[in-house]
This record gives structure tokens, sequence and C-alpha cells, in this order.
């Protein structure tokens, strides 16, 4: 993307030639509410059918919106919303694309050229305000810049580490004509990810893990991000070398749940088996995660005996936070293929008896069964937020539609990651880096708009519910029959379950007082309504659920006391996780039932 | 376990970057959002079109921490190339200042005399006042500075350091 691209033709407007150049990138929708500073954008939308948009309540919604339709397809997802409250709406939904590393383009109004920097109405320093929001960002100051801009704000978004990336668009920049020109592939000046994998390094990777008597993949986002390619390559590598494999909670899908080398999701939250491997393994190797403490726990205690190779495609992220023996550069479908023609290119053969010891620790591990939970089937019985996920999950396994799952932030969010099982990639959508509640109806929103067939799930608490409900609208408008399942315990169960365990109890401003009917919220905005309050409810709301052809609340009423096992506290080690409340007082990380200094001022 | 090496170093650090708005600011937001020190920072163009510029950062920290500074600042969009000079093989580092002391008598007589030695310039003199230029290393400038704070130094501007390798290699 040079800046010496032939001119093509005169646009009678900025804004035609942007849409040009969202057409010529393969655009078909984007998310946008509008403003004074982007009405010639929407003026030329008007009188186009190529790009359709939605009409999103908030603007942070339109970016969630849109990193679900990027999660869901592989694509750029596209945003567009006016300058100032426009732009700074849109700032939480920027760093979630950030931390998540999901691909979007943003693209935001801002004041005429001549007033920037006056306090101008509705001005903000977009630009100053996201560059630390963005993997880069713009401010177009010259029309014979814009195509050329926006052509390299999507290569930017998509490739290397994708991100997103913000176009600041002057409103005389929309209104005046500007020259088009479009896309091509020269490369960048200065900006060239490395995706291709030093063979040296494979090699060295390789030999480490032929001679692995104790091996574990673990497998991260980067896996989804580099696409369904990657996810195959994972399943060929990981039957190939007889190996374990867990995943993050971004890489969840990328490697089959169902599959019995797969031992579950591993961090503060993951399952027993999947902790005692890292901990106690010989060779590691992490495929597209990034070390993120929700995982490592203390960092010190981190994996001691291991040998660690690193693949990842931003060489920032490699030594971090652990250092490695092993760090590899490169996109992990290349990668991965590389390490498969390189372990079956290498002679040495593997301790297949040391890997089959290695399996029947596993098994022993595995029999602990952490993920267990006691549900009275008493008629009247109270509903165990686990249950219902689990029978929401066999539910939508006898139904012929594609399912796609996304979350809101807390318990609701661990318990749909840990007994709702995905078989394939870009099924699952949660907030993981920045864990921001009001995430997962708009991104149920955008995930639907890009597969009008497929059930799509928001699985929810109530608070966090809340934060977006305004989206409820855009539903009906859009017809998008999402299914919005909330796990309501009437706290913010996350932080009432941080407070039990580290605060003495001191349930300080976490029960979710006053809340509305769901039931009648629903109605309110033309879907329908359901509610479970006991056991006997349950599969009769989740069937009718995913019966009808709209959007849907279903408030289920589950356990208020139900905490999220296992449990790795903040500042403890993989060997000493909590695995259910009778394990409260003496586990380690903790003396006499409350957690260390050090491990209470993490979060 | 790979084990970490502790040990504190300072490093200078030539980063030639697209000459375009922002991207110091992106620089500097990366130092300080990440929390990283900044010893010494120059910029200023350096092609004769200007298309790019050098930035040059003193900074320190563990070698863990300092290449993470490195990885940080190549993923920068407009960066052009990342260059460990400390590390990289030997180079070298310069800073210029402009120096005023202000006093008559003795002192006055004693700060030409050490301004002589360390090879300062006299660019302006009145009764009272001299204004010293001096370039060289930091801790010369340092060194310079110490001798003349008891004799009347008022007002010091300093440019930050500018560095590059020795021999026929360049950044690009
Ligand atoms: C309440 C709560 C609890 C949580 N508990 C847990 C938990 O128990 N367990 C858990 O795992 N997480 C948990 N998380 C999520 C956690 O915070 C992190 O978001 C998550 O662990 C990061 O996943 P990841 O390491 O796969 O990295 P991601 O954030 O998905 O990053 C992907 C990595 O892959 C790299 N990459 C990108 N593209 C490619 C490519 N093409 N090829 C190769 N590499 C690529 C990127 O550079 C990056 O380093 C929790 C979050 C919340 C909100
Ligand atoms: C925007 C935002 N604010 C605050 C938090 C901190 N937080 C994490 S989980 C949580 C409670 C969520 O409650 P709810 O949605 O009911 O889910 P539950 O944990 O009860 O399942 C809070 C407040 C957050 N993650 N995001
Ligand atoms: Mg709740």
């Amino acid at each position: 993307m040079d800046g010496s691209i032939k001119t093509t033709e005169i646009m009678k407007s900025g804004a035609e030639a942007l849409l040009r150049a969202l057409k010529d990138q393969g655009v078909d929708v984007i998310f946008g509410y509008p403003g004074g500073a982007v009405l010639p954008i929407y003026d030329a939308i008007f009188q186009q059918n190529a790009i359709r948009h939605i009409l999103v309540r908030h603007e942070q919604a339109a970016v969630h919106a849109a990193e679900g339709y990027a999660r869901s397809t592989g694509k750029v997802g596209v945003v567009l919303v006016t300058s100032g409250p426009g732009a700074t709406n849109a700032v939480t939904g920027l760093v979630d694309a950030l931390m998540d590393s999901i691909p979007i383009v943003c693209l935001t109004g801002q004041v005429p050229t001549h007033l920037i920097g006056n306090d101008a109405f509705q001005e903000a320093d977009t630009t100053g305000i996201t560059r630390q929001a963005t993997k880069h960002n713009y401010l177009v100051k010259r029309s014979e810049d814009l195509s050329r801009v926006v052509h390299e704000a999507f290569h930017v978004a998509k490739t290397g580490r994708p991100g997103p990336v913000l176009i600041d668009l002057p409103k005389d920049i929309l209104i005046n004509p500007a020259p088009y020109a479009e896309p091509n592939n020269l490369p960048h000046r200065s900006y060239r990810p490395r995706t291709t994998p030093d063979a040296r390094k494979v090699a060295e990777a390789v030999a480490l893990m032929k001679r692995a008597e104790r091996p574990i993949v673990y497998s991260g986002g980067g896996v989804i991000n580099a696409g369904p390619e990657a996810a195959k390559l994972l399943m060929e590598f990981v039957r190939l070398t007889g190996f374990p494999c867990t995943s993050t909670l971004m890489g969840l899908g990328a490697y089959p749940a169902s599959d019995p080398q797969f031992l579950g999701m591993l961090g503060m939250h993951g399952t027993y088996e999947a902790n005692m491997v890292m901990h106690g393994c010989d060779v590691m190797l992490n495929m597209g995660a990034r070390f993120d403490d929700r995982v490592t726990g203390r960092l010190n205690a981190f994996s001691p005996g291991s040998k660690k190779i690193h693949v990842d495609i931003d060489p920032s992220s490699l030594n971090k936070s652990v250092m490695v023996d092993v760090g590899i550069v490169g996109d992990a479908t290349e990668t991965l293929r590389a390490l498969i023609a390189a372990w079956n290119a290498d002679t040495q053969t593997q301790d297949r008896e040391a890997l089959a010891k290695w399996w029947q620790q596993i098994d022993v591990w595995r029999s602990k069964n952490s993920l267990r939970f006691t549900q009275n089937r008493d008629p009247g019985s109270i509903i165990k937020p686990q249950y219902a996920i689990e029978r929401l999950y066999k539910a939508t396994r006898g139904q012929a539609k594609d399912t796609y799952v996304t979350t809101e932030v807390g318990q609701h969010q661990m318990w749909a990651a840990q007994h709702f099982k995905f078989d394939k990639p870009n099924r699952w959508m949660t907030s993981g880096g920045l864990g921001t509640m009001g995430y997962g109806l708009p991104a149920a929103m955008g995930v639907q708009v890009a597969h009008p067939d497929a059930l799509v799930i928001d699985i929810a608490g109530e608070a966090s519910i809340l934060m977006n409900i305004q989206e409820m609208g855009t539903l009906a408008q859009y017809r998008l029959p999402v299914k919005i399942f909330i796990l309501n315990n009437q706290y913010m169960g996350m932080v009432r379950q941080w407070q039990e365990l580290l605060h003495g109890n001191r349930y300080s401003e976490s029960y979710s007082e006053a809340l509305p009917d769901f039931v009648k919220l629903a109605e309110s905005f033309h879907a329908v309504g359901l509610r479970a309050e006991k056991i006997e409810d349950l599969d009769k709301v989740i069937a009718e659920m995913l019966a009808v052809d709209r959007p849907v609340i279903a408030d289920i009423c589950v356990d208020q006391k139900e905490n999220v096992f296992p449990m790795i506290p903040s500042g403890a080690a993989h060997n000493e996780m909590l695995l259910g409340p009778e394990h409260k007082a003496n586990a380690g990380g903790y003396n006499g039932g409350s957690v260390t200094d050090e491990g209470l001022v993490l979060v | 376990m790979v084990e970490q090496n502790l040990a504190f170093r300072s490093a200078t650090i030539s980063v030639l970057v697209e000459n375009e708005s922002g991207v110091l600011a992106r620089v500097i937001g990366l130092f300080s959002g990440r929390g990283y020190n900044i010893d010494s920072l120059t910029v200023a163009p350096v092609e004769r079109d200007r298309s790019k510029s050098r930035i040059t950062i003193v900074t320190s920290g563990t070698e863990m921490v300092i290449e993470q500074i490195k990885a940080q600042l190549g993923r920068l969009v407009p960066v052009y190339r990342v260059q460990d000079l400390s590390k990289e093989g030997p180079h070298l580092a310069r800073e210029l200042a402009l120096i005023k002391v202000v006093g008559i008598g003795d002192a006055r007589q004693e700060a030409l005399r050490l301004a002589d030695a360390f090879r300062a310039r006299v660019i302006d003199a009145s009764t009272e006042s001299f204004i010293f230029e001096l370039t060289g290393a930091t801790d010369k400038l340092d060194a310079f500075l110490d001798l003349m704070r008891p004799l009347g130094l008022a007002e010091v501007s300093r440019t930050g350091v500018a560095a590059i390798a020795r021999g026929k290699a360049t950044i690009e």
C-alpha cells in the first residue's frame, strides 16, 4: 500500500469515494449511528445499495456488533459514528477489540479541517483519544489521501496481529470532491508483519517436542485469528503427536471440545487436568496464546519445569511475561504446517511409553471431574446455573442450525466456557482481555447479521445485559432472532464471589437491586419474554426459546449462591487450585481463609 | 524455566519512523502507557525530502523490558526500523548543551578556564555572564554542569542524545 497509486477517477464527494473504497474492500455491512459530522456519508449510503447499514442504539454497541461480525466471519467489521460523543462512545469497543485482536475499521466524523483545534461543536481530539485504543489511527487532512488511507486501514486491521483501526474524517473532506484510487497490493512502506516462521526455530521446536515425556499444546485466540485452516492443522498436529491439548478462553472451538485429547480450558477457571498438566509438563507448545495473567497465575510458579515453545505473529508477545526457550514469530497456519512437515521429516522417534504414562496421569486428574456440580432434580428445585448451560447445550445439539454463542462478562461467562462445548472455530464470541460487560448482546447482533439463518445465543447475566439493553430495539428493527439467555442470580455474581472469597462476605454494592421484569421488557421491545423459576420449567423454556423465530429473552432464575469452580485465586499457582466451596479455607495462596497480601492487589 | 536477568541496563535505541503527525505521540504514549523510562528523547527529520524522522531514545530497564520496548516500538505502523545501539556494536552518542553561567570576579575566571579545558565554546558573553556551548557524551556534559554549579550556573538547555553506529553499516 504505497502513496504512489494511480488516480483512476474523481468522485463527486469524499463520502462517495469512501463508500467506493469500502465496496472495493468487500464490505457488505456497516454498523453505525448518524450525526452532523457524518451526514455526507449517510447521504451517500442512502443513494446506493451495495452496502447495508445497521442502525444501532449506542455507538459502543456498533463496535461490539462489528466485533461479533468479524469474529464469526474472519472478515473486517466496519463501524461508522459521528464526531465528539459518537467517537467517545465507541472507545470502549475499540479497546475491547484491541485487547482481543479483532479486526475493525472504525470511521469517525470530525469537524471540518479549518475548525480542528477550536473547540468546535462536537469536536473531540479523536485521534488523540484513541491512539492507545487502536492498532493504528488516521486523520485524513487531504482529499487525495482518502482512498489510500481507507485501503491501508483495512490492510493494517486484518494483517499481522489483527486489531481496530480508526479513520477520522473531517466534514469538508467528506463533502469536497476526492480522487479515487483502487486498492493496490504493493507492500506498505513501513508496516510489514512477518508470517513465515524461521525454519531453524521450527526444527529446534520439533527436536524438543520429539523428546518430550510430558508434553502439552496450549492453544489460544491466535489460532482463531489465523482462520479455520489453522484449526484443522492444529487438530492434525495434535493427532500426529498424540499430545494433550488445552485452550484459553479466546481459543475455544479451535480444537474440538468433544475430542478425547482435549483437556478443556486452562487458567483461573480452567479444568483441574488442564492446569495440572500445565504445571507438570516438560515441554509446552504455546500456539497463538499470550501467557495472560488469567492463565499463568503466579508467574514465578508457572510451569516451573518445562521447556517452552511460543508461536505468535506479534514479536512483542514473545518473552513479554514468560521467558521462553524457543520463540517463533509466525502465523499459526504457516507455523503449524511447518511444524507438521518438520515433525514428519525428523528421524528421531518419540518416547511413546513416556507419553502413555503421562496420559495415565492425566486420566487420574481428569477423574476428579472438576466441573462437577450438584443439581437437585426434585420438582420445585432451584436451577443451578451450570445445569442451565448444560441443558441449553444439549438442546442446541438436537437442532439443525449452526450455533453461535456470545456472552456478557461474569460468572455466566465462565460457566458458558466450561459447559458449552465448541467443536468449531468462530462459534464463540466473548470479551476476554478487557472483560466488557455489555459486549454480548451487540456482538450477538453482529453475528446474526452475518449469519441470518444461524442460531445465535447471548449467554448473559442480569447485570451485564442492562449495559447495552437498548439494542433490543435494533433486534426488533432488523428482525434479528437473537436469543438472550440470562442466568439471573440477582447479583453481580463474579463480584459477589470475590467478595465472599477475599473480602469476608461483605457484599458491598453487588446486589442487583430493582431489576426490571425481563419478560415485560422483552415484550415492550417486540420480543418474546420467557421465564424459568424452577427446574421443571427449564427444558420447556429452552425448547420454546429455540422454537420461536423472533428475538427472545429467557430469564432463567438460578441459584444466587453458586460460585465458579475450579478457581485459581489471583497470585496463586496452578497446583494451588480451589476445587469447590469445601476447599476455601486451606488452599495455597490463602492463609486462614483470606488471600495473601500479594494476591489481594491483583485483579 | 528460563531464568530472567534482573540487572538494569541503559539502552540507546534509534528508531527510524515515517515523518507524519502523531508519530512522536505514539512513541511517547507507548512509553508512558506501559510504564517505561525515558531518560532522553530526540527527534528530527533526516531525509532530504523530510519523509523520515529519526528518534533516539535513551532508556533503562531489565534485559526483558528493553527487549519488550524494542518489540513494542517495532509494532507501531509508521516505524521502519528499531536499532539497539547499545547492543548491536560500538556506537557514538553525543549531546549538545547551552549553559548560562552568571557571575563576576574569580568565579567568572574559573568558569572560563574550565570551559576551555572542556572545549566548551563561548557563544555569548556579557560583563556578568557567559553562554557556553558544549557537545559531548552525556556524562561529559553532566561533569561540566557539576563544575559550573558553584560558579554561577543559571540555566541549561540540552538537546538530548543523538547517536549512531560506528563503521559503515547503517540503520536501513
Ligand atoms: C471474568 C474473566 C475470567 C477469565 N478467566 C479466564 C480463564 O480462566 N482462562 C483463560 O484462558 N482466560 C480467561 N479469561 C480471558 C483472559 O483474560 C484472556 O483474554 C485470555 O486468556 C487470552 O487468550 P489468549 O492467550 O488466547 O490470547 P488472545 O487475546 O486471543 O491473543 C491472541 C494471541 O495470538 C496472537 N496471534 C494473533 N493472530 C495470530 C496468528 N495469525 N498466528 C499466530 N498468532 C496470532 C496475538 O498476537 C496474541 O498474542 C477471563 C476473562 C474474564 C473476563
Ligand atoms: C463495564 C464493566 N464494568 C464492571 C465490570 C466488573 N465486573 C465483572 S463481572 C461483574 C458482574 C457481572 O454481573 P452479571 O452480569 O449479573 O453476571 P454474573 O457474574 O452474575 O453471572 C462486574 C461488575 C466489568 N467487567 N465491566
Ligand atoms: Mg448476575
